[in-house]
């Protein structure tokens, strides 16, 4: 095969068919659920896009934000989120499922320009879970909600019989305003704009995987699970033009920006040596064969700002406390649209796709 | 972590695509197989095609131990699987691998089989002590890298009288491959990039013979991307100085010898079959792992009645061609199309070493130079003070 000279016709047009299909929304092609598509990938925007869309169709859902806004009579906008949670074990270094059920859901609101300020609390117990653990999560859950400046208003539980659920899963909704004249989007990033990251990748899923025990791993791994509308209102004050915002949960970074691609038809070029990882994820991660772009964050979000108010947002991210570790990991594109390409250590590049399934290990 | 750090030192890497640059120039067109699906993943993962000269071509071989499972051997797992009583545990990449008719372990799990994911046999093994009620069967997949831990489990089973436990062997040796890659009529490489981690087993002896009877040089290497750079530099050094030769780059672990103990262990535990059928390259003569007569009550093919059933590799799906480098990914008729990652035809399309998956991933992002630091700021912060909004472009 000829290589000289750039890659044949055939290999240009077997690449631009790909690149095609990337850039549709994925199909659903199962016939049962399985683990993917919970593990927001493509199995799960697939899911997402064929069943719920489909049936709940409206404009604020289809925005397919993390949280819906929607405007009041009065013209004032609420921002509303729910999530469930259900992380085994229920607690892990640096959280548990309680704090992490107000960060979940309050980063959400963060994210979407609100200021988070009522939360529901949900809760499914198995018959057997001890009530002083059920206490510890609830107290974690009511600290978390006071450092996010939250208040829990209403709640239910519901008792399954054992083995029904796997001990206590919790679902919260939140509500926050989004004040006056606040707008983000995908429709307002624009070529030129930048990238930045508010911190390591990877703390919480790598905590979370660690903390299962199967591993047989030790590090010194703590997750990163923070309530993020500080680091927001910090953001906004120093960078008055950022253009979007999204918290990088499951699926994590490497997730939100495909994301990021795909609603604003733009190209995402990321640096991978902008990209930071604390060294234990990083090992951790390689042991495991996964990559710590889409391992998921409690605590972390992206953020699109015009270059010319980049460097006053790091510098408000930095000098925060959950933005310490922030920095410039990238830039929007004209070309190529709707992807994301990672500029390589080496000088080489190579595109950052959807996950596809769950994160599984590689065998050697 | 340091450790990797190191292998991944940008400044290493220009001197030696510098050398790589210097060694091809008015060379001929040289084709290198790289054997391992971890070399694939590392090249794709860190775009180290674009940084050789155009008359290096890499190859990607035969060595992503999914990618070489036949489909009735999946069959025969989701059969065990789906038996009452039993626990099948399985690595995660397995899980995904397609039988016949797009059935999968994964899919098995989600109708109500107990399918686990181990990252160990040794997890399997304490599944087996801690629920001694069910049959624990676990799918031993993988070369000479993986045969030795699944090797330690059985012995263990059997000094812990752990009676519950089974192995469903389908562990295969990489000689037999390379070995047909080199016999095929049509073969077109000039060099290898060794197996590394196979290597720290069997050492760097069994290779010779693709030097000495086959002419063609082999540089053992590991999986850090400056390891296959300089991989690629020693085996163009080799060409121009006319050796033909077994090297070892990988000497931070591999010695010459291999591992005795691993090896004595593997010559215990297992048997060559006299035949294995491998995905896309047929049967192939003692190519394949069974458990020996002294484990014969560990062995889940004899404890349990499987099917057994040959089931022919999918008409369109060409992955026993870029198993051994006679196309390369983009080549097949179904990739990208009916083949892709969340709906694979081929197991090469499935695990993250296969070479279909490594490269519909990551890609080539040929059209596109990433130019400039992508990070770099503008030198003027120009923001405008609080309370005033950047004017927004009109949509």
């Amino acid at each position: 095969m000829e290589r000289d000279g750039g890659p044949t016709d055939r290999e240009e047009a077997v690449l631009d068919r790909i690149d095609r299909l990337r850039r549709r929304r994925p199909r659903l092609t199962d016939d049962t659920v399985t683990l993917a598509h919970g593990a927001g990938g493509k199995a799960s925007a697939a899911l997402t896009d064929s069943v719920f869309l489909d049936a709940f169709r409206n404009p604020t859902l289809e925005q397919l934000g993390d949280a819906g806004v929607v405007e009041l009579p009065s013209g004032e906008r609420l921002a509303i989120s729910t999530d469930s949670f259900v992380v085994n074990p229920w607690r892990f270094p640096g959280g548990s499922i309680g704090s992490l059920a107000v960060h979940g859901t309050v980063n959400d609101l963060a994210v979407a320009g609100a200021r988070p300020a009522w939360l529901t609390a949900g809760f499914v117990l198995e018959e057997g879970f001890p009530i002083a653990d059920l206490r510890e999560v609830v107290r974690e859950m009511s600290e978390a909600a006071r450092q996010a400046g939250v208040e829990i208003v209403t709640g239910d539980t519901k008792v399954v019989e054992t083995g029904a659920a796997d001990g206590i899963y919790i679902n919260t909704t939140g509500v926050g305003v989004v004040p006056a004249g606040r707008r983000l989007g995908p429709e307002l990033v624009r070529p030129g704009d930048k990238v930045l990251l508010s911190g390591t990748m990877g703390d919480h899923g790598v905590a979370v995987m660690l903390a299962r025990g199967d591993l047989h791993l030790d590090a010194d791994v703590v997750s990163d699970s923070a309530p993020l509308g500080g680091l927001v209102e910090a953001i906004l004050a120093a960078a008055p033009g950022t253009r979007w915002l999204r918290d990088a949960t499951r699926g994590g970074v490497g997730t939100v920006v495909n994301e990021l691609a795909a609603s604003t038809q733009l190209g995402v070029v990321l640096a991978e040596q902008a990209l930071p990882v604390r060294p234990p994820v990083a090992g951790a991660c390689d042991l495991l064969g996964i990559d710590p772009l889409y391992v998921a964050n409690e605590g972390k979000l992206v953020a699109v700002v015009p270059a010319a108010e980049a460097r006053s947002a790091l510098t408000a991210m930095q000098a925060h406390d959950c933005g310490h570790d922030a920095a410039v990991i990238g830039e929007i594109r004209e070309d190529p649209a709707g992807m994301v390409l990672l500029a390589t250590t080496f000088g080489g590049s190579r595109v950052v796709d959807m996950l596809v399934g769950a994160p599984l290990p590689r065998i050697c | 972590v340091r450790f990797v750090d190191e292998f991944r030192d940008p400044e290493a890497a220009r001197h030696l695509v510098h050398a790589i640059a210097e060694l091809a120039e008015d060379a001929p067109h040289r084709k290198l197989m790289e054997v391992c699906g971890g070399h694939t993943h590392t090249i794709y993962r860190h775009g180290l095609e674009q940084l050789l000269p155009p008359n290096v071509e890499l190859v990607h071989g035969p060595g992503c131990p999914v990618c070489v499972i036949p489909m009735g051997r999946v069959d025969d797992a989701i059969h065990l699987a789906e038996r009452p009583g039993v626990v099948f545990t399985s690595f995660g990449d397995m899980m995904r691998v397609p039988g016949s008719g797009g059935d999968s372990l994964l899919a098995a799990k989600a109708r109500g089989a107990d399918v686990r994911m181990v990252y160990s046999p040794l997890d399997a093994l304490e599944i087996a002590r801690a629920e001694p009620d069910r049959q624990v069967v676990f799918f031993a997949v993988g070369f000479e890298t993986t045969a030795p831990s699944t090797a330690v489990t059985l012995v263990k089973a059997k000094t812990f009288g752990i009676t519950n436990f089974t192995a469903f062997s389908n562990h295969v040796v990489i000689g037999p491959p390379l070995q047909a890659i080199l016999g095929a009529p049509d073969l077109d490489l000039d060099g290898f990039i060794g197996p590394g981690h196979v290597s720290t087993v069997i050492g760097t002896r069994p290779y010779r013979f693709v030097a000495e009877d086959h002419g063609k040089p082999v540089v053992v290497t590991g999986f850090e991307p400056l390891d296959i750079l300089q991989a690629v530099q020693m085996l163009l050094t080799q060409f121009a100085e006319g050796r033909c030769e077994v090297e070892n780059q990988y000497t931070r672990v591999v010695r010459e010898e291999g591992n005795p103990r691993a090896l004595a262990l593997l010559d215990r535990v297992f048997t060559l079959r006299p035949h294995f059928e491998w995905r896309g390259m047929g049967s192939l003569p003692d190519s394949g792992y069974g458990l020996s007569e002294e484990f014969a009550d560990l062995d889940a093919e004899r404890r349990f009645d499987l099917p057994g059933v040959r089931v022919a590799d999918p008409a369109a799906c060409q992955c026993g061609e870029v198993l051994v480098g006679a196309i390369r990914p983009w080549e097949c008729g179904v990739f990208g199309t009916a083949c892709t990652p969340e709906t694979p035809i081929g197991t090469c399309m499935v695990s993250s070493e296969g070479a279909c998956a490594a490269f519909y991933t990551f890609g080539r992002s040929r059209h596109v130079a990433v130019g400039d630091d992508v990070t770099a700021l503008p030198d003027d912060d120009t923001a405008l003070p609080d309370g005033l909004t950047a004017p927004l472009p009109v949509v």
